[in-house]
């Protein structure tokens, strides 16, 4: 899930952060504001848009159903879809202070080479932000692993479906099971500040996890 | 037959409009230099070359292709242009070797092919010992060469250079002002430098282009520019040491008799009809002497008293009063057997040739 979250963050983050870094657009603050919408609403807002968004009543979620067969919500597809916007500014943030690292100057110099812009992204703009994308990897990753209310408004609480671990701590203090509840959070708690640590120590000499500006 | 790089247009920006007039035929082997103080828009005018900034009007014409057409909205990417550029920090990748930076631009040959113009390139600039090395490993003068050789690996028609020595300190920079000139020369490709140091515009340069405020003022041969201002704004530019308003007094068998302050010079004259000007005299032409005793050639010979003298390296700069201010060139030794000291008098010698007329008008 928090894998599979990750690569289509990567896939929608990476175009977008970096026209981000590159447009000289005046409207560019509003799509910034739109991204890191998720960090300030609280998950439960989120979740019921988007559920309403893809629920079988919107144009969205009768053409999937229409396509595939079955409805989005409460299923992995439809939680996906939410756990992706949900960690979206986790994703976007660091790949855009990543490619804003990299000297537009090494962008032109390609260009005057004859590299075309696509090329010049791989090439060029890509191996020299690479450590705000891993930074971004790395907290999407995280940051999907530890979610809890997107999840409960769209995914529900099926076992093995889509359960998250914070769901199933949830479900473990509801059954008076303090146990088991702690386990899990400790072994969560553990895991996040494993996976932070180790990304803010590899990136301390490269690049700020968050941007200045 | 050599093509002509041929522009006109304007870029406008919140506080400037940078206005770009090009009229040169793109030769092999010719170095011109676009000299003008810093901010003057040299780098904007490159940049619109290059396809990297777009104009708001005008054209650029590139032998018969049209690089750049406001009215008929076509551009040519950078990529499509044809050109070689050289950043002011030359921007080398850092996560490639020099290797690797060379053949960047390389993607469209074989391998084979690839490896055997890189090979080539490195030998030329002198950077095989270099080959596996990343930029951060290499010096000033080393980086440069790798971004010359990068530049020119896929063989543009065109070289653009951005103050190619800027980037380095001034002890490096002048031994490499005449490495540069060889490597350039040896290139065969019509180049166009922008820098604001006039040592380097005189060493690098064959054709000259002063620009200032947005706007080209003159252009033509490094010395005819430099010598000949064509007007005062130039001749500020170019940094004439002696720019004094005079007015002419007669002309006659194409000599110009011109007042200047309380003393009388003769120049070549000039087909302007204008009596007031602008009198530019360039430091190193005034000659100095201890006694009286002229050559016949000389048709300037006034008595000047030593004002100060400022030394420098490799010329002292000497301060006269000859009836009006007048600044020479004159090296150490010759400094000391005139025994130069403020109050002495002097004998200054001024061909007339070197006495050069601009209009001034009003």
């Amino acid at each position: 899930m928090s894998a599979c979250t990750t690569l289509v963050l990567l896939a929608i983050g990476l175009p977008l952060a970096y026209w981000l870094s590159q447009t000289r657009w005046r409207g560019k603050f509003l799509i910034e504001a739109v991204v890191a919408l998720p960090i300030v609403l609280p998950p439960t807002v989120l979740g019921f848009y988007v559920l309403m968004a893809i629920g079988p009543l919107s144009p969205l979620g009768q053409l999937y159903e229409s396509l595939f067969g079955h409805r989005l919500p409460f299923t992995f597809q439809g939680l996906l879809i939410a756990s992706v916007l949900y960690s979206l500014p986790f994703a976007v943030q660091p790949f855009t202070s990543g490619f804003a690292a990299v000297d537009r100057r090494l962008m032109e110099a390609s260009w005057c080479l004859g590299v075309s812009r696509l090329r010049t992204f791989w090439r060029v703009a890509l191996p020299l932000a690479w450590p705000g994308v891993l930074t971004g990897m790395v907290l999407s990753f995280a940051h999907t692993i530890g979610e809890f209310g997107v999840v409960l408004m769209i995914g529900g609480n099926i076992a093995g479906q889509t359960r998250t671990v914070s769901i199933s701590i949830y479900d473990e203090v509801q059954a008076l099971d303090y146990a088991a509840a702690n386990q899990t959070s400790l072994v969560l708690l553990l895991f996040s500040f494993a996976v932070l640590a180790v990304t803010y120590g590899l990136h301390r000499s490269f690049i700020q996890v968050w941007p200045t500006r | 037959m050599a093509d002509t790089l041929i522009a006109s247009f304007t870029k406008r920006f919140p506080r400037a409009t940078i206005r770009g007039e090009l009229n040169q035929p793109a030769l092999r082997h010719t170095v011109t230099v676009l000299f003008g103080p810093s901010g003057c828009g040299k780098t904007t005018v490159l940049r619109c070359l290059a396809g990297l900034e777009t104009p708001e009007e005008g054209t650029i014409r590139f032998g018969s292709e049209t690089w750049f057409d406001a009215a008929h909205r076509i551009r040519l990417t950078p990529q499509q242009r044809g050109i070689g550029f050289v950043f002011q920090d030359y921007a080398l990748f850092p996560h490639l070797t020099v290797a690797g930076n060379v053949g960047y631009g390389l993607g469209q040959m074989s391998a084979a092919e690839r490896r055997k113009r890189v090979h080539e390139l490195l030998e030329r600039f002198d950077l095989t010992a270099q080959s596996a090395q990343h930029p951060s490993q290499l010096s000033g003068g080393q980086q440069q060469r790798a971004a010359l050789a990068r530049a020119l690996a896929s063989r543009p028609r065109l070289l653009l250079l951005d103050e190619p020595l800027s980037a380095l300190d001034a002890a490096l920079r002048e031994q490499l002002r005449g490495e540069l000139r060889h490597l350039l020369a040896a290139c065969e490709v019509p180049v166009l430098l922008v820098t604001h140091d006039r040592e380097e515009a005189l060493v690098l340069g064959d054709e000259l282009m002063v620009m200032s405020d947005g706007v080209v003022r003159q252009t033509g041969p490094v010395l005819d520019v430099f010598n000949r201002p064509a007007d005062a704004e130039v001749a500020r530019i170019v940094r004439v040491e002696n720019l004094q308003p005079g007015r002419v007094i007669s002309v006659s068998e194409g000599l110009a008799t011109i007042e200047v302050g309380t003393a009388r010079l003769i120049g070549l004259a000039t087909s302007t009809a204008a009596s007031d000007v602008w009198v530019s005299i360039r430091g190193e032409e005034v000659v100095l002497q201890r006694d009286g005793s002229v050559t016949s050639s000389v048709r300037n010979s006034f008595p000047a008293r030593v004002v100060a003298v400022h030394p420098g390296s490799p010329l002292a700069r000497v301060e006269l009063d000859a009836g009006f201010p007048l600044f020479a060139f004159v090296t150490r030794p010759a400094c000391e057997d005139l025994d130069l000291r403020p109050g002495v008098t002097v004998t200054a010698l001024i061909k007339a040739p070197a006495v050069h007329l601009v209009p001034r008008s009003g």
